[in-house]
């Protein structure tokens, strides 16, 4: 076993969990990530293997929630990949060897900052974010977007006022504050 | 004072007393009153100078077509100018200022202006200030800017806070009046997703302004009645306070919604105002209209409003805009303001209407004839009014109304290029030509001014519109309204009136209209721009008609012959501050740090932004004075042991696929089919032109996987570059990219001790002979985390770049300074890594800036002849291949102690210094603490054959002049024995 202690996304040892009366916003630092591309001529082979891992292939703006491995779309036969850290630190060579030459896997955990925004004012802050519909949106929806100039995926969870959002983990200061920010706004 | 102007009833809370300042002078109002309002109320009139005479002005009218009553509202840097006293809502505490005078308001030096007319009528700065010309630049022009504009700017930092917003609906209904209501209740009922906007704070429009019922009660009572039901539905969304500003592509419109002006402050943290981005399938345009003025002479004294104007202060706002007043009209809506005034017991002057046979009222007089001219100087005494049989009668008056007709608000429909058609029967442009995709108009803005027509109207385009959704909506049971028709006689101006106003905004008269054409700038748009017609922030509103009419029939064309300016958004004066939203000062863009910020910040660090990344520049120590002491010492450490530096923030796309390297043979000019897995190679991509793009280096991690890098600042250019070779030039290659720039922590480890000190950690052997120069491995170290490393070097030193997870980044560089500390491990930053890499030769962005081919560069030959690649042919082209084309170069003083400036041009030794004779350019320049004096690396013609020549490097802006030599590229270890050990 290695010595080297991982840090989040906002640098700290521990995820940050910043809570107000209406909203509550919570680093998940927990997450192991791996995108999933299917090789051309493989595209039928690679979706049956991908059902079989999630129990379903998620098509544009859908996320397949499911455990311990859930998925959503994130570009024409590509998908995101996601399991908890804990247990799937090496998702994307578990996912390799899963896929074989249907598709092409890369690492992609350390690439996202992921924050789990939850409250009664959840929809209104999104509002103040990005050009998602929200309201519209139901659990399993995901949308690509941008948050203060970042390119960001928004996914609704199964809670109705849950909203998990993926941003590019070298601005997770930058993302983090554009939430408090905008929380502020709205209460 | 006491609101001497004030009569009962209104839409107002007279049981709350607000208090607020005007030019230093307290009054009082209520909750409900404007600014304009409440000072009318308090018997003001002059509120405002004009913008070139600085004659006085009061309101001209009630809403955000205001040109007139502009003042500086709020006071510090809180301070707004020009904002219309017409649309503040009136709060505890307000403080407005009058603008553009000098000395008071009631005493204006610069009403001198008034007497020089003659000399500033329209264009007189195009035919004065001709002579001497150096003083346009120092006198004229400081002058003119000195004496332009309205209000003047705090000249500091906004404090407030504002949001952007981004909402979407089935349905949006631009204006809460009679026919904005009936088409969101008729939505609303029906499950559509709606959102209801208006400018005002009290949703009803003009049925808050007039008297008339709807079935059984009030127009006002019925819009809050409505309004209520509005509200108890979940799925309409009622924005106040909300000016929708533009109609945008793709059923997008902005709004920009007034939070907290109203109130004397924003809560902390919470936005004045948010710009909201409103995606909507389908719009209904229920602007309603904008009544227009009458040109006659003087027509601009402070008392003289449009006549609806007078009617909602009276029935809304309880205010009277005088005790005795005048109406001047050419329809009968003049007479519908009169008639309510009279009800309300203020005395009717008379009611001047220009046309024959008007029906005789009882209750006061009415004359047919025309107002010719006004007296008052400083608000209006006497109205001058000439009869129809010719002879003339005086008229007390401290208002007059003017009626001139009414013009739909068109705007919105012209957003997009939309032209408006004339109707006749109205004496007025309505929508037509191309509107925005999904829009539908109605009411008052489709030229259907009576309110059983605005309110059926708004049920219908509804209707039209949800249907087009899939909705079946019922028609709402609608009251019985006034419905009277049209009475127009179109009348724009009183023959002979030379000082009439037309745009009362930017001072513009009848005159100048005359004079523009007189002068040959008889296109509107010339008209436009010569008088600055409707150039002002009102855009026009109340003034663009009566100039089109005037020209019209001084050009003996029709209204629709002259044609339209285009109405442009925003719709109303819109702060900046919200048009950036939270974009501001540090939080212009976003920003991105390594995982090692923190440690680097604890090492000394000073930062310099590349591509939003905080790159560290150098580390002070203590006892470094200035940033040389700090670069010199690290690239000194480094080249005598070893330094370690973040390259996290470099270009990494993954590249995988059965077709990946014929991928990577067709974005490089160089060959990659055959690189052996495990190896890295350097790579330049051109673009289609021949033109170098970037560089970097692409390492073969499996047969079918590579991960290519790229330069910090065109990571982004370049992996967009790769998507569009992969989807449009190449669809038929198996290969997939993913960025992975954010996913690996990389540190580059430099020096003769490198190898020594991540023999510490890794967990392969990593011998010169196992792990040669350009080899590429994953890896794993301390025992087990997985890494990547790339034995490559852009110092020319030996070198490593190791990866590892993005979350361990920051536990890896303290690792290798621990284990690094026996050698002395210095951390370098990017001054050291551009001393290096200038001292070994290698090009970087100052050499690849976008003017540079593989010939320029040194590296003609890496372009493969063997294989098609992007850019290959064109960089054959002649004029990038001559013999004496630009070619890499070093370049060193002859004298050690001088510097050679980058920027500097090549010159011979002999001979002129002139562009003519320009034989090359420094791109990168720093001091070598190896050799001790300043180096460089530039272009020069045919310098491939001058090594050794003596010239001159020169800057004449500058003053530089320094002998220089040209030598090799390679200032440090040109064999490349040291990278190779």
């Amino acid at each position: 076993m290695h010595d080297l202690t991982p840090i989040t996304a906002l640098g700290d040892t521990e995820p940050r969990v910043t809570t107000y009366d209406h909203i509550t916003i919570t680093e998940n630092d927990g997450l192991a990530l791996a995108s999933v591309a299917a090789r051309m001529g493989q595209e039928a082979a690679c979706h049956a293997k991908l059902k079989d891992l999630l129990g379903a292939v998620p098509g544009p703006d859908k996320a397949q929630l499911h455990d311990p491995e859930a998925g959503f779309w994130m570009g024409p036969d590509q998908w995101m990949i996601g399991a908890p850290r804990a247990t799937h630190e090496m998702l994307a060579d578990t996912l390799k060897t899963r896929f074989g030459d249907t598709a092409s896997v890369t690492e992609q955990s350390g690439a996202w900052v992921t924050f789990d925004v939850q409250g009664p004012a959840m929809e209104d802050l999104c509002e103040r974010l990005c050009t998602v519909p929200i309201r519209q949106m139901q659990t399993g929806d995901v949308r690509r977007t941008v948050i203060h100039q970042l390119s960001c995926f928004v996914m609704r969870r199964e809670e109705v006022d849950h909203v998990r959002i993926l941003g590019p983990r070298s601005s997770a200061e930058t993302l983090h504050h554009a939430l408090i920010t905008a929380t502020a706004s709205v209460a | 004072m006491t609101q001497v102007n004030r009569l009962d009833g209104g839409q107002i809370d007279t049981d709350q007393t607000t208090t607020f300042k005007f030019d230093g002078k307290t009054f009082t109002g209520h909750p409900g009153d404007t600014l304009a309002s409440a000072l009318m109320a308090n018997g003001v009139r002059l509120m405002g100078r004009s913008f070139k005479y600085h004659r006085p002005r009061g309101v001209l009218s009630a809403g955000s077509e205001e040109p007139n009553a502009l003042v500086e509202l709020r006071s510090g840097a809180h301070k707004e100018p020009n904002t219309r006293a017409t649309t503040i809502e009136l709060y505890d505490g307000l403080l407005a200022k009058s603008q553009n005078r000098l000395g008071s308001l009631q005493f204006d030096l610069l009403a001198i202006n008034d007497k020089f007319s003659n000399f500033l009528t329209a264009g007189f700065y195009y035919k004065t200030f001709m002579w001497p010309a150096a003083f346009w630049e120092k006198v004229y022009e400081p002058i003119i800017r000195k004496a332009a504009g309205l209000g003047s700017l705090s000249l500091k930092d906004d404090p407030d806070v504002y949001d952007k917003g981004f909402l979407h609906c089935d349905l949006l209904v631009i204006g809460a009046g009679p026919t904005g209501l009936a088409a969101a209740l008729t939505a609303g009922r029906a499950g559509a997703q709606v959102i209801l906007a208006d400018e005002d704070f009290r949703m009803g429009g003009r049925l808050n302004s007039e008297t008339f019922a709807l079935g059984d009660q009030s127009g006002a009572d019925w819009a809050t009645e409505t309004v209520a039901e509005l509200k108890t539905l979940p799925n309409v969304r009622l924005m106040a306070r909300t000016t929708i500003i533009g109609a945008f592509d793709h059923g997008i419109y902005g709004a920009v919604e007034r939070v907290s002006d109203h109130l004397p402050a924003s809560d902390v943290g919470k936005p004045r105002q948010i710009l909201w981005r409103i995606y909507t399938k389908r719009t209904v345009l229920a602007a309603g209209a904008i009544e227009r003025p009458i040109a006659f002479e003087n027509n601009d004294r402070p008392g003289i409003m449009l006549g609806s104007a007078i009617r909602t202060y009276a029935n809304r706002f309880a205010v009277a805009a005088d005790q005795r007043v005048a109406i001047f009209t050419n329809n009968d809506d003049g007479h519908r303001t009169a008639k309510d005034l009279h009800a309300k017991g203020i005395k009717i002057s008379a009611v001047v209407d220009v046309r024959p046979n008007i029906r005789r009222s009882d209750d006061y007089e009415i004359i047919q004839g025309e107002v010719v001219n006004t007296r008052g100087r400083r608000g209006l005494t006497f109205a001058e009014v000439r009869l129809a049989d010719g002879s003339e009668r005086i008229l007390e008056c401290g208002a007059l109304g003017m009626s001139g007709g009414w013009n739909p608000n068109v705007h919105m429909t012209c957003h997009q290029h939309g032209r408006p058609t004339w109707n006749d029967d109205i004496a007025a442009f309505v929508p037509g030509g191309t509107l925005p995709p999904g829009m539908i108009v109605a009411g008052a803005a489709n030229g259907d001014f009576s309110t059983a027509g605005a309110l059926t109207g708004g049920v219908e385009t509804a209707v039209i519109a949800l249907k087009d959704l899939g909705f079946e909506a019922k028609r709402p049971a609608l009251p019985q309204a006034e419905d009277a028709p049209i009475n127009i006689k179109p009348f724009w101006y009183v023959e002979g009136c030379n000082r009439a106003w037309l745009d009362f905004q930017n001072d513009v008269t009848v005159k100048d209209v005359k004079l523009s054409h007189q002068e040959g700038f008889r296109s509107v748009e010339h008209l436009k721009r010569y008088t600055t017609l409707g150039m002002a922030t009102d855009q026009g509103k109340t003034s663009n008609m009566g100039g089109l009419a005037i020209m019209a029939e001084l050009a003996g064309k029709t209204i629709p012959e002259v044609g339209t300016t285009v109405f442009r958004p925003p719709y109303t004066p819109t702060a900046i501050g919200v048009l950036a939203g939270r974009h501001r000062g540090k939080e212009f863009h976003p920003t991105r740090l390594t995982p090692t910020h923190e440690w680097a910040k604890e090492q000394g660090a000073v930062f310099i932004e590349a591509g939003n990344w905080m790159r560290a520049q150098w580390f002070a120590q203590p006892g470094e004075t200035t940033w040389r002491q700090s670069v010199d010492r690290e690239v000194l450490a480094t080249r005598k042991s070893v330094g370690v530096c973040d390259v996290t923030t470099l270009g990494k796309v993954d590249v995988q696929g059965a077709d990946a390297a014929t991928f990577l043979n067709k974005i490089y000019c160089n060959a990659f089919a055959k690189l052996a897995v495990g190896k890295t190679r350097y790579g330049l991509m051109l673009r289609e032109d021949g033109i170098a793009l970037d560089d970097g280096t692409a390492a073969r991690l499996t047969e079918d996987h590579f991960v290519v890098t790229t330069t910090t600042a065109n990571a982004l250019p370049v992996y967009r570059h790769m998507e569009f070779v992969r989807q449009c030039l190449f669809p038929d290659l198996d290969v997939q990219l993913i960025s992975t720039t954010e996913a690996w922590a990389q540190y580059a480890v430099a020096g003769p001790n490198s190898r020594k000190v991540l023999e510490k950690i890794v967990d392969q052997d990593i011998s010169n002979e196992i792990f040669p120069f350009m080899a590429c491995a994953n890896i794993t170290i301390c025992g087990g985390l997985r890494a990547r490393l790339f034995r490559i070097s852009f110092s020319g030193e030996l070198a490593f770049e190791i990866a590892v997870p993005t979350a361990y980044g920051y536990a890896l560089i303290r690792k290798i300074m621990d284990i690094g500390a026996e050698f002395g491990i210095t951390p370098y930053g990017t001054e050291a890594l551009g001393v290096m890499r200038i001292e070994k030769g290698h090009a970087t962005a100052n050499e690849l800036n976008g003017t540079t081919s593989a010939q320029n560069l040194g590296m003609g030959r890496m372009v493969s002849k063997k294989k098609d690649s992007i850019g290959s042919i064109l960089s054959e082209r002649t004029g990038m291949n001559t013999e004496d084309g630009l070619r890499q170069v070093g370049i060193k003083p002859l004298d050690l102690n001088d510097p050679v400036p980058a920027g500097g041009h090549l010159m011979n030794a002999q001979g002129p210094v002139d562009a003519a004779h320009d034989q090359g350019y420094v791109t990168s320049a720093c001091y070598s603490p190896n050799l001790g004096h300043h180096i460089a690396l530039g272009f020069l013609k045919d310098g491939g054959s001058r090594l050794g020549e003596k010239m001159r490097l020169v800057s004449p802006l500058t003053g530089v002049n320094v002998d220089v030599e040209i030598v090799s590229a390679h200032f440090i270890d040109p064999e490349g024995d040291r990278l190779r050990a």
